[in-house]
Order: structure tokens, then sequence, then C-alpha cells
């Protein structure tokens, strides 16, 4: 592959403020930009319901009264957007996966890939290791208070190694499966794995 | 095999390369947004709505990378991006403000399949812009002229003052074509004799130039977040079709 062209004058931050924290192509910011592809739904907890299904099988489901009720995670972690920006630090609380399987009475995830259904029919796919061991959890809680609709409340996914249009905002549904389906995004022609360090942005990356 | 593997090995598709954009002409917007009309050689078209990343490299070799949405209509020649000049940004005081014709930078694309509109598409077209937001939708206008549909098309367009309207030349002249209105909003300041809104969008603004429901207008929100999330939920709230209204927003960290 040959150089890229040089951009006349340009210099940006340069290297020296980079921390090796920042994936490839990523910079820092300090705020929380929002991206969605629709209008913010309406918060529900009374209707709020969520659901682990194996195929089209019901294998659990939680009101957000049980939910609140499941053993609640910690977690500090950095967060990648593949718009190309990076927040460092970033404190959540919620309910692990491996918290919610255990729950619904499941030694293992009931398939090897999970297709993640959220509120105005958006869906996430991801192989079912990736949300295993503590890598990610159901979040409820951002900086210690309520997870606003913007940013995804009642309950996001947090799937931090990953990009994180990955962390599906307003989760509702896990749908374990035996082969890997594409979600929404992934459709039209994002990655389908999403790894920052890889900077596995655009399908073919 | 594990599931990561299963899925790093399987046959990928063509990745998105990227291209050397030699910029050819530099348009003053305002004082604050300029467009550079670019020749990329190899690309291969786009659909009006969609975006790019733009790659650029300084002399020690660092880079930074950024997605700007394209301004220009498919069928016509040269690749326009629009860009606002954002204070303290990395990349943005630069394709606003250093970049002159003969330089290089590279992007590759188009990228988005969601955030589109293309003229076969049945409906009436409802646009929703604050500040640069307007740039996707204003490639969908020019698409819609260069192929010379007869959609009926709104665009509410909120800006702070008169100047800082985004292609107003341009605009101004699409109005007085059939089919299609363009209704502004200044926020900040008005000229005498000013005879369109003055205020943030709102519901009642929405009422009152937006399509009826019962002909389930294509709707198109950009620009900063504030004003998509007040704009898609008012539209949601009057009866527009959740899956009918597409968003896309522009904050401050673009830059």
């Amino acid at each position: 592959m040959s150089d890229p062209p040089v951009s006349r004058g340009f210099r940006g931050r340069g290297r020296g403020a980079q921390s090796a924290r920042i994936p490839p192509g990523q910079h820092l910011v300090s705020d929380f930009p929002i991206l969605s592809a629709g209008p913010t739904p309406e918060p529900d907890l009374t209707g709020w319901r969520f659901a682990i299904e194996e195929g089209q099988s019901p294998i659990g489901r939680w009101n957000w009264h049980e939910f609140e009720a499941l053993p609640q995670t910690e977690v500090t972690v950095d967060i990648h957007c593949v718009t190309t920006w990076s927040k460092l630090d970033t404190h959540w609380r919620g309910v692990s996966i491996d918290t919610l399987l255990e729950a619904a009475g499941l030694a293992e995830p009931p398939g090897p890939f999970v297709l993640v259904h959220c509120d105005g029919g958006y869906t996430t796919n991801l192989p079912s290791e990736d949300i295993l061991d503590g890598k990610a959890m159901i979040a409820t809680r951002f900086e210690d208070e309520p997870l606003d609709p913007e940013h995804g409340g009642p309950a996001r996914l947090l799937v931090p190694h990953l990009y994180f249009w990955k962390s599906a905002k307003w989760v509702r549904k896990l749908q374990f499966l035996d082969h890997d389906q594409r979600g929404f995004w992934e459709e039209l022609g994002y990655h389908s794995y999403g790894d920052p360090w890889r900077e596995q942005r655009y399908d073919g990356d | 095999m594990t599931a990561i593997e299963r899925a790093v090995a399987a046959p990928g598709p063509k990745r998105l390369q990227w291209m050397t954009a030699n910029v050819r002409e530099v348009i003053e917007e305002t004082s604050r947004v300029r467009s550079l009309v670019l020749d990329v050689p190899g690309w291969c078209g786009h659909r009006a709505g969609q975006h790019v990343d733009v790659r650029l490299t300084g002399e020690d070799g660092y880079q930074a990378q950024r997605s700007y949405s394209i301004a220009s209509a498919p069928e016509t020649p040269g690749l326009v991006i629009t860009v606002e000049r954002i204070i303290e940004g990395e990349v943005s005081p630069y394709l606003a403000g250093e970049v002159r014709p003969g330089d290089r930078f590279e992007l590759r694309g188009p990228i988005g399949g969601y955030f589109v509109w293309t003229a076969p598409l049945d409906g009436h077209l409802f646009l929703v812009a604050g500040g640069s937001g307007i740039v996707p939708l204003m490639a969908m206008l020019r698409h819609r002229a260069a192929v010379n549909s007869d959609t009926p098309a709104t665009l509410l367009y909120s800006s702070r003052t008169v100047e800082d309207i985004i292609y107003r030349a341009e605009l101004q002249s699409l109005d007085r074509q059939a089919n299609i209105k363009i209704v502004h909003t200044l926020t900040r300041m008005q000229p005498a004799g000013w005879s369109g809104f003055s205020r943030r969008i709102d519901r009642a603004m929405l009422e009152a130039t937006c399509f009826p429901v019962a002909v389930r207008p294509r709707i198109f929100v950009c620009g900063p977040t504030p004003l998509v999330e007040i704009a898609a939920r008012a539209l949601r709230d009057i009866g527009h079709l959740q899956n009918l209204i597409k968003t896309e927003r522009f904050g401050p960290t673009g830059g």
C-alpha cells in the first residue's frame, strides 16, 4: 500500500496528545454525543419487560421491579463510537449478562450467537461469548444517575470492547440463535463484529 | 472454532478503500461554513443523505479522521462536502479554514444506507434541519431537482441569523419552483421585515409546516441533538409514523 497523501499544513493535535487507550482513528471527547436513527422512545417503566429467548422460545422474562431486584454490577470502562469519538472512564451500573443467564437458570448461553432487540425495531448481533464473563451488562445507571432516554434509558446493552452501536439503546430482548444474523446497522454496511482496536468500522474492514 | 474465529474467518465483502480527494474548489457558504468541491478518482457514486469518512495526514504521519455528510446530488460531477468550523475542533478548522484548491486528503465511502432518500420513493418529503444539519438534506433537494422529481417537498430550516443560513441563494431559487417550499426560522436575530418564524422549532411550527399525517410523508430530521429530540418527538406526537421519521444528529464533537 502506498503512503497516504500528506494534507498540506495539517498538524492536528499530534501524536503526543493521543492516549494509548484510544484505538486507531478515534479521538477523545469529554461530552457524551447522542446518535440514534429515529425518535427517542418514551420511557414506560410500568409496561417495560426484558426477555431472553432461545430461537423463538421464551426462557426468562422480567418486569422493571423484578429486573431492579437482580444483583447489580458496576464497571468503569472506555467507550468507542464508530463515528470516531472515544470517551474514557465512563461509570455504569446494571445487571451483567452472566447474572441474567443465571437468574434464568442457564449455566451457559443457549446459542453461540445473540440478536439484541430494542424498542423501535433496532437490532444488533454479537457472538454470545462477547457478552459473557463480565464483558457486557444491561445498564440502567450512568454516572450514578438513571440512564437518560436519549442515552438508551431505561436500559441499554453495554459491550464496551466493541464499537458503541453494539451497545444497543432501549434494549428489550436477547434472542440466542444457532447462527449469526446481522442487525440493523450491520445490514446497512457496518461491520458484523466491530472491534475498535482492529478498526472494524464497515463491512470488509 | 470459536464464534469469533468463525466470524473472522468468514469470507468478507470488499473493503471500503481510502481514496485520494483533490480539492477543486472552495466555496465560502457563511463565515463559519465552507463547501469543498472534490475530484475523487475512482469514486463509485452515492445516494442523497450518505456521508464519507475523511482522513487527514500530517507531515509527521499523524492522522485524524471524521465523518462528513455529502452535500452534492449523485447526478452532478464533483463530490461536495460542507464543513462547519468548530471551535477547538481538530479537523474542521483545517477543512473549513486552511484548505485551498490543489490540496489533497483521503476519504472513503459512501457510508450509511438508512438516512437516505431517492426520488423513486413514494410519498411527500418533509425535511427538518438545524444549522449545518442542512447538508445531507440539501443533497436530497439537489437530487430531487437533478432528476426533475415532482415529489412535493418542504424544508423547515432553523438558523441563528440570516447570515448563518447555508446555501441561502440556492434555497431561495428552489423555493420559487413548483411543489417545493422552503420555510426558515431564525432563532437569534431577525432582519427588519422578516416574515418567517423567529423561534426554535416546536410542535406548533411543525404542525403548521408539515404535510398531513394522512399522506404519510417521509421525514428526515438532521441537526444538533436538542433540535432533533424535540422535532422527532413532536412529529411522533402529532401522529406521524415512527418508522417514517429518520434522524441524524450533528454534535460539536464532529469537529
